[in-house]
This record gives structure tokens, sequence and C-alpha cells, in this order.
């Protein structure tokens, strides 16, 4: 069992981190031929990096098109956040101690992702529109991680797992030094689901968490009268 | 020719009593079709005649013409992968809003590409199609791709509200071009685009006719005004060279919007020339998503502005033009400034670093305001109650001004300082929210009219609230297409064709001319 694992979390984090640092590459060396910002836009590389940390932070834009979605995204994204800083106490030791603050906070944290998902979730469900777009995949992600989510839960406020033993594991993992892992049916499902969630990040729609960062509509600076913009495919056009 | 019966079943939806959004209704507008472009059309601008006799040969080419521009263009690829189908741009297109059918939902446009793209060109349509909606691409895919991409008017009002500015406009023209590349272009577009290379503007208007045109001009208005105002053409060492939609040399209202231009020059003290070469500022190289087609194109303004000698370049009232003007120019033909290439330095160095390089109409009319140099009979506009019209692409594409946002202030500055009556529409209608005409981005096609009448339904319930509550008689826009499309189909909505006009129209009526005593 714990060797199982520990081969099945090998194997995630290597696609996992592979799978993203491609698509990274792929989408920085494509180039952006043309100036296309969606204005009113910053003419500045520092205006730039504040409309992306409003975007990243506060998903501006989501708010200016519809509060529900914006409600349900903003609790389970904030929940996620919060959790998996709570979770970074299991990959350190001594634990940072911006961790070891946050962990009250993450407690709770995970009622939210539920929650929002669940908001989101039903959305598929009862808004026509956003039902024409589902697709099967839109549903099983979110099954993935309201699963994830409940299993996590229910490990917390239910049964208790022995989270030393976690610890353990995960330290040992990270050493190539496998230590037991906890005997336990809850935190096996929940595991087996994050090294899903891993696996299938880099070829999904959870592209958009790098995607946002690479999006010309949001990442360029509206100067175009200023600046000459030309990607290399279009500047060979100029040779002849 | 409209096939008659077309005509006959243009309709406009009825107003809405609340801005809901409409209940779905599953292939409303599959009907709606541009016209195909003939293999002469086609060919006279270097694509492929008509689809290949071979399906095979056709998908081929349409996979490889994607997997290259996936290569060229980064918003392609990001956009393709980065929507969540969270749903938030589905009620913000007016094709929507104006014709129920979902495919006009702006994430349904895209997927009807996506669900293309995951199949061939990531591991997840690979292996589960149906998991994540892929499809392969068959004629039917095809055919519907040349329906619906084309009843969308690049407008861009979707990617305001998206999480990631996904801008539905990039796969539109990505399709677009997919379609060309296999020879199944628009008819609409590649004709006019056929003509700015034989003739030198959308219109075909040849150069003698351009000068009557403008030895009438100056002869309406010494009739009017008894002052000598000038619209020169082709003048060798003139200080600015102003490159303006074809349609401002005839057509109505535009004509009235070239007449406030040369009026501000005149009384400005400004020597102006037109060019024959550049007698269009349009540039349908942008509709069909064509790079070659966009620089050609653009690359005429940029030989006339050598050959002339010119020191600025001034753009009339277009909305896509200021586009390609602003955010393009720059790229394509070294029209501004900052370059250190020996092809835009050429350039660069002829025009006059004070101003911007090139310059909106509007920018240089409220430059010309602020420093005192232009004064006005307001009054002589008192007749009218004037709305403004913010054209998609100015207002989500492009700047005026030195902050973000002057697109919209400037020419609302330039009214007020015209004229006493202005009133807004809604906020959540205007600005960078702005509604599309309906007519924008390779539209405005008599085969098309019923989606562009359907499509104006947000304008005009906007539109509908300020003629009710403020009287206004007038609303001012600054797009050669807006001005087309609502002279069209304002009479469907109940209105005088004659509410739509340009803002230097507005100029034009208030302005004194210095030497008239
Ligand atoms: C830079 C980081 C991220 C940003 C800015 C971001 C932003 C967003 C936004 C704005 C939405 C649309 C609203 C919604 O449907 O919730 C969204 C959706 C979603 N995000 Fe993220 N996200 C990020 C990271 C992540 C991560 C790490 C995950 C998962 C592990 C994730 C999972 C999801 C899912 C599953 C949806 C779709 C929800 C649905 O089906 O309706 N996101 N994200
Ligand atoms: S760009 Fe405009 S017309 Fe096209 S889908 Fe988006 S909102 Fe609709
Ligand atoms: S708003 Fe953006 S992410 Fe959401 S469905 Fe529309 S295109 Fe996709």
């Amino acid at each position: 069992m714990t060797t199982l694992f520990a081969i099945l979390f090998y194997l995630a984090t290597a696609l996992f981190v592979a799978g993203l640092a491609y698509k990274i590459l792929d989408f920085a060396r494509t180039p952006a031929p043309l100036s296309i910002p969606t204005t009113p836009a910053p003419t500045t590389r520092g205006g730039v990096v504040f409309r992306m940390c409003r975007e990243v932070v506060f998903f501006e834009s989501l708010f200016k098109g519809n509060l529900w979605i914006w409600t349900f995204a903003a609790l389970f994204h904030f929940g996620l956040a919060l959790v998996a800083v709570r979770h970074l106490r299991y990959f350190t030791e001594p634990v940072w101690s911006w961790v070891a603050f946050a962990q009250p906070f993450g407690m709770y944290a995970g009622f939210a992702i539920v929650a929002g998902l669940g908001g989101l979730w039903a959305r598929r469900f009862l808004v026509e529109r956003i039902r024409y777009i589902s697709t099967v995949s839109d549903h099983l992600m979110l099954a993935l991680l309201v699963l994830i989510g409940l299993s996590g839960l229910a490990m917390k406020f239910l049964t208790h797992t022995d989270i030393v033993g976690v610890k353990a594991f995960f330290l040992g993992l990270m050493r190539f030094d496998i230590q037991p892992l906890p005997d336990d049916p809850l935190l096996g499902v929940h595991l087996l689901l994050v090294a899903t969630l891993m696996i299938v990040f880099p070829f999904s729609k959870l592209l958009h968490a790098p995607g946002v960062f690479f999006s010309p509509s949001r990442n360029q600076a509206d100067n175009p009268r200023e600046a000459r913009h030309l990607a290399p495919w279009a500047a060979a056009l100029e040779k002849h | 020719m409209a096939a008659p019966d077309a005509k006959a079943k243009v309709e406009a939806p009825a107003f809405r009593e609340f801005a809901t959004v409409p209940a779905i209704q599953p292939d409303a507008t599959e009907n709606i079709r541009s016209y195909v472009a003939s293999d002469k059309i086609q060919e006279a601008i270097g694509f492929p005649g008509k689809l290949a006799e071979d399906w095979r040969e056709t998908h081929d080419k349409a996979i490889g013409r994607m997997g290259e521009l996936l290569e060229r263009y980064r918003s392609l690829k990001v956009y393709l992968d980065a929507c969540v189908h969270c749903g938030a741009c589905t009620d913000k297109c007016h094709y929507f809003i104006g014709t129920n059918d979902p495919k006009n939902m702006p994430v349904a446009r895209q997927d009807l590409m996506r669900s293309v793209y995951r199949r061939y060109f990531t591991p997840a349509g690979k292996w589960f199609p149906s998991l994540v909606g892929a499809r392969d691409l068959t004629r039917e895919v095809l055919d519907e791709w040349f329906t619906y991409y084309w009843q969308c008017s690049e407008c861009r009002r979707c990617s305001v509200f998206c999480p990631y500015g996904i801008d539905t406009a990039e796969i539109t023209m990505a399709g677009r071009e997919i379609l060309d590349s296999v020879g199944y272009g628009q008819k609409y577009s590649n004709e006019i685009i056929g003509k700015v290379h034989k003739i030198g503007n959308n219109l075909g208007l040849p150069g003698p006719a351009l000068e009557d045109t403008l030895n009438g001009l100056e002869e309406d208005v010494k009739e009017d005004t008894d002052v000598d105002v000038k619209y020169p053409l082709d003048v060798q060492g003139a200080e600015v060279l102003l490159v303006t939609p074809s349609a401002d040399f005839f057509a109505e209202p535009h004509i009235e919007s070239l007449i406030g231009y040369g009026k501000v020059f005149h009384a400005a003290g400004i020597s102006w020339t037109l060019s024959t070469k550049a007698s269009e500022a349009g540039n349908f190289g942008m509709f069909i998503g064509n790079y070659d087609q966009l620089r050609k194109i653009a690359l005429r303004v940029r030989e006339a502005a050598l050959e002339l000698g010119v020191k600025r370049i001034v753009v009339g009232e277009c909305g896509h033009a200021w586009r390609v003007a602003y955010a393009f120019w720059n790229t394509l033909t070294g029209i501004g400034a900052g370059a250190n290439d020996p092809f835009a330095v050429e350039l660069q160095k002829q025009l006059d670093p004070h101003y911007k390089q090139p310059s909106h109409i509007c920018e240089v009319t409220w430059d010309l305001i602020q420093a005192g140099r232009l004064k006005f009979d307001k009054e002589a506009n008192d007749g009218r109650i004037i709305t403004f019209h913010d054209s998609c692409n100015v207002a989500r594409a492009s700047r005026m001004g030195d902050y973000p946002g002057g697109q919209f202030d400037i020419p609302r500055n330039i009214i007020k300082a015209v004229a006493n009556n202005y009133f807004e529409m809604a906020p959540d209608t205007t600005r960078e929210k702005t509604f599309c005409c309906g007519g924008g981005g390779g539209l405005l096609t008599d085969e098309l009219l019923d989606i562009r009448v359907k499509g104006a339904l947000p304008r005009m319930e906007a539109l509908k609230r300020v003629v009710d509550d403020h009287g206004v008689n007038f609303m001012a826009t600054i797009c050669a297409i807006c001005k087309a499309q609502f002279t069209k189909v304002l009479p469907y909505y109940g209105f005088k064709m004659g509410l739509v006009g340009g803002v230097h129209q507005l100029v034009s009526t208030a302005i004194h001319l210095g030497n008239e005593q």
C-alpha cells in the first residue's frame, strides 16, 4: 500500500511538473504579434502588473461580468488557497511560522471550498445557458474537487487520521526515504483523488491558472504608438 | 443581389421591458449566412478559389492551417486552453441577446473551434473526445464555422467580462483565416479587399471621381458658409495626411464629418491633404484575421506618407480603422514612434515627434480646442439633443490622449464644447461596456441584414430610453460602419434614420471659420 502510493505520488508529481512546465514554456515561446490589450488598459509595465494582481487576487473582470459566479468562484478559490497553505505543514519541518499562523483559518476554508463548488455546480444544472456549454469533463472536474474537499473534511471533523504519520510519509517521499503511510481508507481515497488532480492538471481547463498570466488582452501594456511590437515571424516579412 | 424574400423576413425583436437574459433557442440563426466568395474574388487576393473536391484535402489543409496559427498567435493558443466554461460571457454578446441562438454566446462560439482544437491538438481530446467535447472536423463543422464566425462582429465585449480576458474576436479571426485558406471566403469582405488593392479604397472610387467629389464639396461649403474651405488631394509637402474611411467621400451622414475635418484644419490654419493611394482608412484584413492582407493594406498609407513627405498622419472617424491605426500601424508600417530598425526609422524620422503618430481626428480637434484655436457658436446645435454611442473598436481596442479611457472622454468633451444638449445612455451600455451597432467586423452586407437588425437590439433599447426621457434626436458616433449600420436599422425600431451622425458633423455645424466677417 505504502509503496503503491509512493510510486503514485512520484508519478503524479513528475507528470504535473513536466506537463505544466511544457505548457508554460509553450505559452511563453509563442509570439503575440499584435498589440491587443482590452482597453482601457494600463500604459506601463507596472500598471500591467497591478492589473494582473487584481485579476488573479480579486477576479476583477469576473466581478464585472457575473456576481453569482464571482461569489462562488471566490469562495472556492480563496478556500483552496488557504487550504493549500495549511497543507504546507505536511511538507515542512519545522513548520514555517506564517503557515502555522494560517492554520486556524485554513481549517474552515474546506467548507468554503465545498460551498463554492456546490454553487458553481448547481449553476451547471440550473442555468440553461451554462447547462448548454457544460461538458462531461466540466462535471467530472467539479466532482473530483468536491470529493477531495469532502474526504478532507471528513478526516478532520468526523474520523481523525494519524496526521503525524501522514507528515512522516510526505517528508519521507521528499527525501527518497519511504515511510509507512497510515492505514486509513479515507486517507487513501483523499490521496488518490489528489494524485488524479495533479495528473489531469496540465491536460485540462485547469490550465487557466497559468493561462491567465499569458493572456495578451490582459498582460500587454497599452503603448503601441510609443513602442514597436514586432514578432520574429512578422519582422521576417520586412526583409523582402 | 440580395435574395428578395430574405428581405421580407427581416424582423426587429421587441424591446424587453427588463434587460433579462433570453431563454435559449437552438439554431435560431443557422440559416442566416453570408454569401460565399466566388473563385474570382478569392483568387484575386491570393486565396484558393473554392473548396477542394476531395474532403480529405480540405480537412488536412484546415487542420494544418490551424496548427500554423497556433504557433503564430499566443492569443489563440492560450484562449483555446484557458476557458473554464464558467459562463460569465454567455449573456454579453448582442447577437445572442438579439437572436437567442446559443451558438452566439461567446463561449459557445469559441467552442465551435475549441472542440476541433481539442480533438487534433490535445491528448485529452485525442483519447477521450466525448469527455471533453472534442469532435472531428467535418464538412458540417466547417459550414457551422462559416455561419457563426460570420455572425460575430469582433467587438470584444465578451473579453471585458471574461476572467482571463478571452477575446472571442481572436478566435473568430482565426476561424475566418482557416476558412479562407481552404477556399471558403466571405464574398463581402474579400471583394472589398480586392478593391482596395486594385483601386485604393473599399468603395472602388478611382482618383478622378475622388477629385470631382472633393471639388463638389468645396463648392457646397462655399455656398453654405461663403468661405473657401479646401479639400485637397495629393498635395506634396502638406503637413497633415488625413486618412479616412472612403464612405466619408460620398455616404450620408459620413460626408458631413469630412466637411467638419476640413473646417477644423481651415480654422486652425493647418495645411493638410488626402491621398488617392491612401484613400481608405478601413482595413478589412483585420476582419478576416489575415496578417498579410492587414499589412499589405496598411502599407499603402506608409507609401503615401513617404511620397507626400507629410509630418503628421491623422485618421478620420472610423472604429476598426482606428484600431488598426492606433494599435497595429507601428507594427505593420512603422507609423508611430520608438523604433530602431531601418524600416520604421525611415518613416519615423520624417514624422514630427511632437505629435502622436498617428493621431485621431478627435485628438487633433480636442487639442486645438484646449489651445483656444477653435471657436464655436454652440447655439447652432441647439436643435439637436445629443447622445454618444461608443464604437467597439475605439472603446475596447484603442485609446486617445494620454491616459487609459481618453477614448471615452475626448469625443464627449468635443461634443460638449460644440453643443449644449447632451445626455448619456445607460452606463452598462457605454464606454468599455458599449454594445456593438450590430454591423461591424465584416457583417455590413445585405444578406446579413436580419442578424444586423437583431444584434442592434441592446443599443436600440438604450437609445429608446434617452429618446423617451430626454427627447434625444441625434446619436453621435465616430465610426463609418456604425453610421451606415444605424442608418439602415434605425427604421426597423421605429426611429428616423437621420438620428445618427458624426462628432465632426456637430463640429462642422458650430465652428467659426475665422474669416467670415
Ligand atoms: C492563478 C490561480 C488561479 C486563478 C486566478 C483562478 C481563477 C479562476 C476563475 C476566475 C474561475 C472562473 C469562475 C469559476 O467558475 O469559479 C476559475 C474556475 C475554476 N478554477 Fe481556478 N483559478 C486559479 C487556480 C486554480 C487551481 C489551482 C485550481 C484547482 C486545483 C482551480 C480550479 C478551478 C476550477 C475547477 C474552475 C471551474 C469551476 C466550474 O466548473 O465552474 N483554479 N478559476
Ligand atoms: S466579439 Fe462581440 S460579437 Fe463576437 S462573440 Fe464577443 S461579444 Fe459577440
Ligand atoms: S467568461 Fe471566459 S472563461 Fe468563462 S466561459 Fe466565457 S470565455 Fe470561458
